[in-house]
């Protein structure tokens, strides 16, 4: 059977103290976004760009408040100049990220970011998780959380296509 | 007689109590610092067009305080769809402040699109800001919306195109984040989360 990750990520956010949820949304984070718009101890806080979700998450911790980004692989190309500003400032940043351009994608215009994701990230100093299966969503997002907020670092869990298993434009409408 | 960004700026800023300040890059960053540098206030040095989401953030996270972004017309056009966000959210606690030259000020003064008439003030009421104006001739009106008024609120300050001495914040970007947050929270904000 099957993990019931969303959920379990949404209980990782909840067990840490995560106020504020920021979020572009994806097919793969449908769940996840619901179960926070419920929880009534998170803010969700839609964004027209993934680039905003970096401002939210700087100023909510200069409030004091702990944060997380939801997005897809190609908003991580929309994120790379003001990345720079969580470096220099050290701001703790955790973002999932559900991945296109992968097993199963249907789409070309979705696999050149896709592809370098993960280097993006790396480039920008975010350090990569890889959650390539069910099983390990929530351990990675548990021990990205840790990390971003015990040592000040920049975190981001990518959630493998194959987990998220769409794979045509009809499956992703009928979510 | 066109208003003048330094005295604007100052004049929004007295008697501050405590008010939560960030300022947009360039030349709201050094109009802050000329008005006085405070452990409260955020000059920012890069990330253009996130001023506007850093104070939503913050507006959130202290919903008791009052938060006010200070920024240029071009930051503000960068991150235009912030105010959509923040429509969505409604912070009554928040107030951003446009002080709009038409210029790109950091650059050589290019005309930015404020000087062709796109409104700011227009765009911020149909994001649904519960107050928006702009201001040509002074600034009571802005101040109100900042320390009295329910926002979120928005306001345009029309300024001359003033070329200015610098008057630079500190640059180091955990200093400022660190002494905002010393201020804000006290110490404990210095210890990471488990040690507390």
């Amino acid at each position: 059977m099957q993990p019931d990750w969303p959920a379990e990520i949404h209980r990782e956010l909840a067990a840490a103290g995560v106020t504020v949820v920021g979020y572009v949304p994806d097919a793969g984070h449908k769940r996840l976004i619901e179960l926070c718009q419920q929880d009534k101890s998170m803010r969700a806080v839609p964004l027209t760009t993934e680039e905003e979700g970096i401002g939210l998450v700087a100023g909510a911790w200069l409030g004091g408040h702990k944060s997380v980004l939801l997005m897809q692989s190609s908003g991580v190309g929309n994120l790379v100049n003001v990345l720079g500003m969580i470096k220099v400032c050290r701001f703790p940043l955790v973002m999932i990220v559900t991945m296109r351009g992968e097993q199963g994608e249907f789409n070309p215009w979705q696999v050149p970011m896709g592809e370098n994701t993960a280097r993006v990230l790396d480039t920008m100093s975010v350090a990569v998780r890889q959650a390539g299966d069910p099983q390990t969503v929530a351990a990675h997002v548990h021990t990205a959380i840790g990390l971003a907020y015990e040592t000040q670092g920049a975190q981001a869990v990518l959630i493998a296509q194959r987990v998220i298993g769409i794979k045509s434009f009809q499956e992703q409408r009928d979510q | 007689m066109m208003l003048r960004r330094r005295d604007v700026v100052s004049e929004l800023l007295k008697n501050r109590g405590d008010l939560l300040v960030v300022a947009g890059l360039g030349s709201t960053a050094w109009d802050i610092t000329a008005a006085g540098d405070a452990p409260l206030s955020f000059p920012m040095w890069g990330a253009m067009g996130q001023a506007a989401m850093i104070g939503l953030g913050l507006a959130l996270a202290q919903p008791r305080r009052r938060v006010l972004v200070v920024t240029g017309d071009g930051e503000m056009l960068m991150g235009i769809g912030s105010l959509a966000t923040i429509g969505v959210q409604q912070p009554q606690n928040l107030t951003v402040v446009v002080i709009d030259n038409e210029r790109y000020g950091e650059t050589g003064m290019q005309r930015t699109h404020t000087a062709d008439g796109v409104d700011l003030a227009a765009v911020a009421e149909a994001c649904r800001f519960k107050n928006a104006l702009t201001a040509t001739k002074d600034v009571a009106a802005v101040r109100e919306l900042i320390y009295k008024t329910p926002g979120p609120n928005f306001a345009a300050v029309k300024v001359a195109d003033d070329k200015l001495p610098l008057v630079l914040p500190p640059k180091d970007g955990v200093l400022l984040k660190a002494r905002f947050r010393r201020a804000l929270l006290g110490e404990s904000a210095d210890v990471l989360p488990e040690e507390r």
